[in-house]
């Protein structure tokens, strides 16, 4: 008797131990039970960027009731690679660059976001431009929620008017003033080239923004297209006139070991040391948000100041550069597409745009919702520019955008002949562009 | 004997499969792929292998890998004999032998970062923020670009980095081999009149000849796949590119696979015969036992 209760009560303990093991795996295999419908998605963004992104999605998550998890890696490129090659692709992704978008559109793992958005409000709210840049094949893949205005010279207002310095408004000028700067035995500028594994991109943003005002946006165009080689005179031009002040010692702090070994953030910082070791910064407008995290205290406007890097060739005019940051959809779920839907939003990019002083492709973003009126100022040269184009390093295959050409920014400012840089890119090139 | 071979089977059988899983199938894999072309869609033969062997990147990683061969493993294993000798006659052996150890804990990715703040390079006229450059200020002398002077100083600073995480574990291997040497026979040497160098040279190494060729080979090994210290300080700008970083940069940032196969084939090839040569000293050495 005792030894068939005995017997019971094992037999009970194995069963209640099955349920408990069985009950949470069918919680979990209920839809209604289980955790709140996820979104996951992939980028670069982390610290600063991040918590302003979180807070574009907070009225977003609080009203559907969907979650979406951020993976945030500065190695985007190879995590994606991996995880879109073992078939586990992210809901989303923040593309860093057209280029990118473009290879993935090409292999068929981009969703054709003709479906999910309505396209008439979209071609309403951006520029045709905006709109083929996040194409492929006729095809949208991408839209934009943030753009950065590259073509700016930051400087400090206060710093400028103790020793009479005035802003340049040609490229005459602005070598003048470097002249003269250096002259009275301080170096004019500061450039910083050092970011991690991207080290050199800051100098291509110079290179482009020459190209520009040297040569115009048609022959700009063809260079990105590779339809003229690296070795044009009018590509070795711009290295020429880039290469005038970044391998000068006299003209830059730290002469070229200083440009190579600075990292781009730190780079500004120069400008707001007591006495400053340098007057001119060329950087995008993003560089706004490290200038304030390093130095905090000062106030846009009085303290940093920005003025459009100056025309070189009157004909070309002072056409601006950009950037942006792209979005695209990687597995077609219909909580992606309400993500997608929502960021593409107004509402959502001036949030965002609020949140980190970004800049809005998206016309229907009101200029009052820019939090400082440096940042209004970059948005209107933006939105009103006769020219725009894309960085160009983005937009080239990345073995040339992302590999040779920071690479021989590098070498030129280290040292290397011109003509060695130029050749080194341009096999390069050949071989990437097929 | 028949159901011994089954019962051999049945244990090995679990491993064997595991193995030819994860190690053969991937290997054979990488080859085949290093035959196409950048999307694995069309075969393409040895062009990715010309095109390593004659592209300007490659050949300064192939010389800066032998660089790392011959420096790193020669430093590694010098010092570690030294300090395991040296340490054998400090008091507080223990302590000594800890604090070199330690930076094996360290992951190389952590190492970099560290070692890049040491390196940090601020113009003269700045605070220097980086160990480095502010003892040379101390000095008197000027700053120093360490991670960008080509082509010696920036490898050699980087290998330096290796070399301070790597020294503890051979330290710690020639230092047990040291103590297993009988000490009586070293005493015999001094009392037949010996100095210590010649104790040195004409016991103890002798000795510790096996354990030494165990830690070099070890190191060997190591440093053929040297990547998270360049990528993490120079991405392999500035003449400092090894083969193991050109192959992800070809991989996951141009995503050519064709080329990062062909090197990951390269870089096989030469492991190889230094796996086959430490396995065959494992074999003699059972053997002798």
């Amino acid at each position: 008797m005792k030894e068939r209760s005995q017997r019971w009560a094992r037999f009970r303990r194995l069963g209640l131990a099955l349920l408990m093991v069985a009950l949470p795996a069918a919680a979990f295999s209920l839809p209604g039970l289980a955790a709140p419908r996820t979104v996951t998605m992939l980028g670069t963004w982390g610290g600063q960027e991040l918590e302003a992104f979180l807070k574009v999605l907070e009225p977003f998550e609080k009203e559907t009731g969907i979650k979406v998890e951020f993976t945030g890696t500065r190695d985007l490129p190879a995590v994606l690679t991996t995880r879109v090659a073992a078939g586990n692709p992210p809901d989303l992704a923040a593309l860093p660059n057209p280029g990118q978008m473009r290879e993935l559109a090409a292999e068929g793992h981009l969703v054709d976001l003709s479906k999910v958005l309505d396209m008439n409000t979209l071609k309403n709210q951006y520029a045709p431009v905006w709109i083929d840049l996040g194409s492929y094949q006729g095809k949208l893949h991408a839209i934009f929620i943030s753009a950065d205005l590259k073509s700016l010279v930051w400087y400090n207002p206060k710093a400028f008017a103790a020793r009479g310095y005035t802003v340049p408004k040609t490229w005459d000028e602005l070598m003048s003033l470097t002249e003269r700067i250096a002259a009275g035995g301080v170096t004019p500028w500061a450039i910083g080239l050092e970011s991690g594994a991207a080290s050199g991109w800051p100098g291509t943003d110079w290179i482009e923004d020459i190209m520009l005002r040297t040569a115009g946006p048609e022959v700009y165009d063809q260079w990105v297209a590779h339809q003229i080689p690296w070795t044009d005179a009018r590509v070795k031009r711009a290295w020429e006139i880039f290469g005038q002040i970044a391998r000068n010692p006299r003209y830059v702090y730290g002469g070229t070991t200083g440009a190579l070994s600075t990292n781009f953030g730190d780079a500004p910082n120069f400008l707001f040391t007591s006495p400053p070791r340098a007057y001119l910064h060329r950087q995008a407008t993003f560089i706004q948000s490290f200038i304030r995290q390093n130095n905090p205290g000062l106030v846009a406007g009085q303290d940093y100041d920005f003025f459009a890097l100056p025309p070189i060739d009157a004909r070309w005019g002072t056409p601006a550069l950009g950037a942006a940051d792209m979005v695209g959809m990687l597995r077609d779920t219909p909580e992606a597409r309400k993500v997608m839907q929502y960021l593409a939003s107004p509402a959502a990019q001036e949030r965002w745009v609020a949140a980190l002083g970004k800049l809005s492709a998206n016309r229907a973003v009101r200029m009052e919702v820019y939090p400082d009126p440096l940042t209004r100022k970059a948005a209107q040269i933006l939105v009103s520019a006769e020219v725009f184009r894309f960085d160009g390093s983005d937009l080239m295959p990345a073995a040339v955008g992302s590999g040779a050409f920071w690479e021989g920014i590098l070498r030129y400012v280290g040292g290397e002949s011109l003509d060695d840089t130029l050749r080194a890119i341009e096999s390069a090139a050949k071989d990437a562009y097929r | 004997m028949q159901r011994g071979r089954a019962w051999a089977w049945g244990f090995t059988g679990p491993a064997l499969l595991l193995v030819g899983f994860y190690l053969a199938y991937p290997t054979l894999g990488t080859v085949y792929l290093s035959f196409f072309d950048r999307r694995s869609q069309h075969f393409v033969g040895f062009h990715n292998y010309v095109d390593l062997f004659t592209s300007s990147a490659m050949r300064t990683a192939f010389r800066n890998n032998l660089l790392w061969l011959l420096v790193f493993t020669a430093a590694t294993v010098g010092l570690g004999l030294v300090l395991a000798v040296l340490a054998d006659r400090v008091r507080y052996e223990a302590v000594a032998k800890s604090v070199i150890f330690l930076p094996m804990a360290i992951s190389f990715v952590g190492a970099g970062v560290i070692w890049k703040f040491i390196y940090a390079y601020r113009p003269a006229t700045s605070a220097q923020i980086g160990l480095a450059n502010q003892l040379l200020m101390l000095f008197g002398r000027e700053p120093v670009g360490w991670l960008i002077e080509r082509p010696w100083i920036n490898n050699l600073a980087l290998i330096a980095v290796g070399v301070w995480i790597w020294t503890g574990f051979a330290m710690v291997v020639l230092s047990a081999a040291y103590k297993g040497i009988p000490r009586e026979l070293l005493e015999a040497a001094r009392v037949d009149g010996a100095g210590e160098w010649q104790v040195f040279w004409k016991v103890s190494l002798p000795l510790l000849q096996s354990t030494v060729a165990v830690v070099a080979t070890t190191m060997v090994i190591n440093v053929l796949k040297v990547f998270d210290i360049v990528y993490v300080m120079t991405n392999g700008n500035f003449d400092t590119e090894v083969m193991a970083n050109r192959m992800y940069k070809e991989m996951f940032q141009f995503r050519h696979f064709g080329r990062a196969s062909a090197i990951a084939v390269i870089l096989f090839l030469a492991i190889v015969p230094v796996m086959l040569a430490n396995i065959r000293r494992f074999r003699q050495q059972e053997a002798e036992r």
